[in-house]
């Protein structure tokens, strides 16, 4: 294996010149969890391929190769956003595809998952063809389409999962509103597990959930907002992992807010039931109480809980009881969310600082170290959506971030990639950028400096 | 010089209890205004004031209207109806207008929570909250407050108890802040349905029965429960809730001693309250309405930046 190779003298070279898809990333350190690979040396891209990795020697390279110094960053698979809204079609005023994959790379993610809620829904083949042309001709991260579970995400008639998979879907989801009929959320286990994709479903009671703009508590008795009780989404976690267990399809929580959730979730995998989870940035850093002073760049759903909430995810994030780190990244125009908190939509952007808020809340408070961070930004979504990265084997395809884990830098949405600024961490000085994006084997994004 | 309430009043849970005592002592001369024959002073000549109704309101709309032109104020009333916002006006952009026209302060009522602070963060004229949603309503909170002291000389230790719709009522909440401030003991009393689930969080004592509440409280403020609670299936029925939480005179005449019963307005006899309760003894429910007017002529006073000296001519020796 090529990482066994010790350092020494060596050449390297066709005689292809500038070939930009020939790339050595010298000098960095590899961390690959899904190789068990923490190591500094040079990784050598060709051909969209990973081709080599040679522990640190003093190897040169030919003219063909362009050489990256990565001299003090770290070189990890790259990283896979599994869930986030692209916009397009129907607001492209607010997002794009292109735009979307280009924040995607930006923040170091090679490949990002749009999530069906469009208008129109991407609920058939020839919607999720175009999603997937339109990422192809972004030049920049991946884009992976996933088709929705119901016809026009009405939660009535099942979409055609057979041909959207076919089209390229990686998943189903009728993600932006909750699958309120247990019967079809049975049925779309059972028929999704025909060709072997996920089911991800965004967890809310809706009659519980019905009216409310933040999380239920103390927050929003001050505030005279209306809540969203903690049992919205475990009430939809039981279920999903009950019918999970009764069907044998392979059911995926999108963003897990609550303790409560956290245990329900270990107790379906102690019992080896095919639940996974996801949960996001935001969800691991900030609590309820941003939502003081009506921010509505503090308004998502499922909301900010509590201090207690946010510990048990980030526990449940070390742990592996949540098995991935996803967005939900959600652009909207500045102007919609300027207005009455009630009246606001959900959601905040996330492609371009979820690695420095991972970083920030957990690395630095050594709750998760780097190798676990790569595992749950990139390892465990490609293996979670059987995704191609996620590994720097050989032979492995050429999506590989570089990001340089102490950096700080103050996050202003003015400079975003992505069309949206509505980000709750404008003004906070944050730790870890991403230097350099590669996807398969192509420069997409270089920080400079 | 510094405004000694600062540039708007939102809500009374940031006030310190020396800014809700400054309020209600310089309220004090201002009563005197509205006993008067001419009832009118200088004090706002040249000010205009929008008074910018987005939800029906007739109390709080007619005693800001007097405060303002006892005042000598200019005011303009705008409501919903036939106003832009029916056109699909955002609120910020509203705010911006009223800014373009130079006026000084806006007293605004809207439907949702938070909306005076999204207006007072927007534009430099000074913001009062006449209402926002179920999040609070200041000045009827500093008329309860005006009023028991009138009473109770001091609310330091006194028990008095918020009964009815908790959960949805902006009343309440502007109540248990401004209470707690000035050292009274609150409590709580309605269905657990229409009580915020964090409810002993806010430092309440909560009475699911009315009775217990009564036998506590030295004064009950009823408030309005509104008869859409009742379709959003919070509530059984209007008959039941009478039955089990109505403040009835029979209910009244257990109690150990003479309770002051306060009412927000506007009244549903019979249902939250019944009638001789209302128009009983030891209602001071009018005196509220009388009260609001000179509260609200000191809020807008002092964020005129009125000196607080008014409050302390008027102080004397009395304990307060």
């Amino acid at each position: 294996m090529a990482r066994d190779r010790e350092g020494g003298t060596r050449e390297q070279g066709t005689g292809k010149r500038n070939d930009p898809t020939r790339v050595v990333l010298r000098g960095g350190r590899v961390v690959d969890p899904s190789q068990r690979l923490d190591a500094t040396g040079d990784l050598v891209l060709s051909d969209g391929k990973v081709e080599n990795f040679w522990r640190a020697g003093d190897t040169t390279y030919g003219d063909d190769y362009r050489v990256v110094d990565c001299d003090g960053l770290v070189v990890s698979p790259g990283f896979i956003d599994v869930h986030c809204h692209l916009r397009e079609p129907g607001r492209e005023d607010v997002e794009t595809i292109a735009t979307g994959a280009r924040a995607a790379a930006v923040g170091g993610f090679t490949a990002v998952c749009a999530m069906p809620n469009t208008q129109p829904v991407t609920d058939n083949q020839a919607a999720v063809g175009f999603v997937l042309r339109q990422g192809q001709t972004a030049n920049a991260a991946r884009v992976h389409p996933i088709g929705a579970i119901s016809l026009g995400q009405e939660g009535k008639a099942l979409a055609e999962f057979g041909e959207m998979v076919g089209a390229g879907a990686v998943a189903v989801s009728d993600d932006g509103r909750p699958v309120a009929s247990a019967h079809l959320m049975r049925t779309a286990l059972e028929y999704a597990r025909t060709f072997g994709i996920p089911v991800a479903d965004h967890c809310e009671e809706p009659t519980l959930a019905a009216g409310g703009a933040m999380n239920e508590g103390i927050v929003s008795a001050r505030l005279g907002l209306k809540g969203i009780p903690s049992e919205a989404e475990e009430i939809m976690v039981i279920r999903d992992i009950l019918l999970a267990r009764r069907t044998g399809g392979h059911v995926h929580l999108c963003h897990m807010s609550t303790k409560g959730s956290v245990e329900l979730i270990r107790w379906g995998k102690e019992r080896g039931i095919r639940v996974t989870a996801e949960a996001c940035p935001h969800h691991l850093s900030l609590t309820e109480d941003v939502v003081n002073g009506y921010n509505t760049n503090a308004k998502m759903n499922p909301p900010l809980r509590t201090e207690e909430d946010v510990e048990a995810i980030r526990h449940a994030v070390r742990d592996g009881t949540i098995d991935l780190v996803a967005t939900d990244h959600a652009p909207h125009h500045y102007d919609e969310k300027e207005r009455e908190f009630a009246d606001a939509p959900n959601g905040i952007v996330g492609l371009e600082t979820a690695l420095a808020v991972v970083i920030k809340w957990l690395v630095r408070p050594g709750i998760i170290d780097l190798a676990t961070l790569v595992d749950r930004m990139s390892v465990s979504p490609a293996r979670t959506f059987n995704l191609p990265g996620g590994s720097l084997r050989r032979g492995a395809v050429a999506d590989v971030t570089v990001f340089d884990p102490d950096r700080e830098w103050t996050v202003d949405p003015a400079r975003f990639a992505s069309k949206g600024r509505n980000s709750p961490y404008a003004g906070h000085t944050l730790q870890g950028i991403v230097m350099c994006t590669i996807v398969g084997g192509r420069i997409v994004h270089q920080t400079a400096g | 010089m510094t405004a000694p309430l600062g540039k708007d009043l939102l809500a009374l849970e940031p006030l310190t209890p020396e800014q809700i005592r400054l309020i209600l002592d310089t309220a004090e001369p201002f009563k005197e205004i509205s006993e008067r024959a001419i009832k009118k002073v200088p004090t706002l000549r040249g000010s205009t004031i929008v008074n910018l109704f987005f939800e029906a309101s007739t109390r709080t709309r007619i005693s800001f209207e007097f405060a303002e032109k006892r005042l000598s104020a200019d005011t303009v009333n705008v409501g919903a109806s036939g106003s832009s916002v029916t056109k699909g006006e955002t609120l910020v952009d509203t705010a911006r207008n009223l800014e373009a026209m130079r006026i000084d302060m806006v007293v605004i009522r809207h439907s949702a929570s938070g909306a005076a602070q999204f207006l007072a963060e927007r534009i430099e004229s000074n913001v009062i909250n006449a209402g926002d949603g179920t999040h609070e309503h200041p000045t009827q909170g500093l008329l309860d407050l005006l009023t028991l002291r009138d009473h109770f000389g001091t609310l330091e230790g006194r028990r008095v108890c918020i009964c009815g719709d908790v959960l949805h009522s902006r009343v309440a909440r502007s109540n248990i802040w401004g209470l707690k401030k000035l050292g009274a003991q609150v409590g709580v009393c309605g269905p657990r349905s229409l009580l915020p689930n964090a409810v002993s969080e806010l430092g309440v004592e909560v009475f699911d029965r009315i009775e217990a509440a009564i036998e506590w409280a030295e004064a009950l403020n009823v408030l309005r429960l509104q008869l859409e609670r009742m379709q959003g299936g919070y509530i059984p029925s209007l008959r039941e809730y009478n039955r089990v939480f109505g403040v009835t005179r029979e209910r009244l005449e257990r109690a150990p001693r003479d309770i002051l019963i306060l009412h927000p307005g506007p009244m549903n006899r019979g249902v939250e309250i019944d009638s001789d309760v209302a128009d009983g003894p030891h209602s001071v429910i009018l005196e509220q309405v009388t009260n609001g007017v000179a509260v609200r002529m000191a809020v807008l006073y002092l964020l005129a930046g009125g000196p607080p000296e008014l409050a302390e001519a008027a102080k004397g020796g009395s304990d307060r």
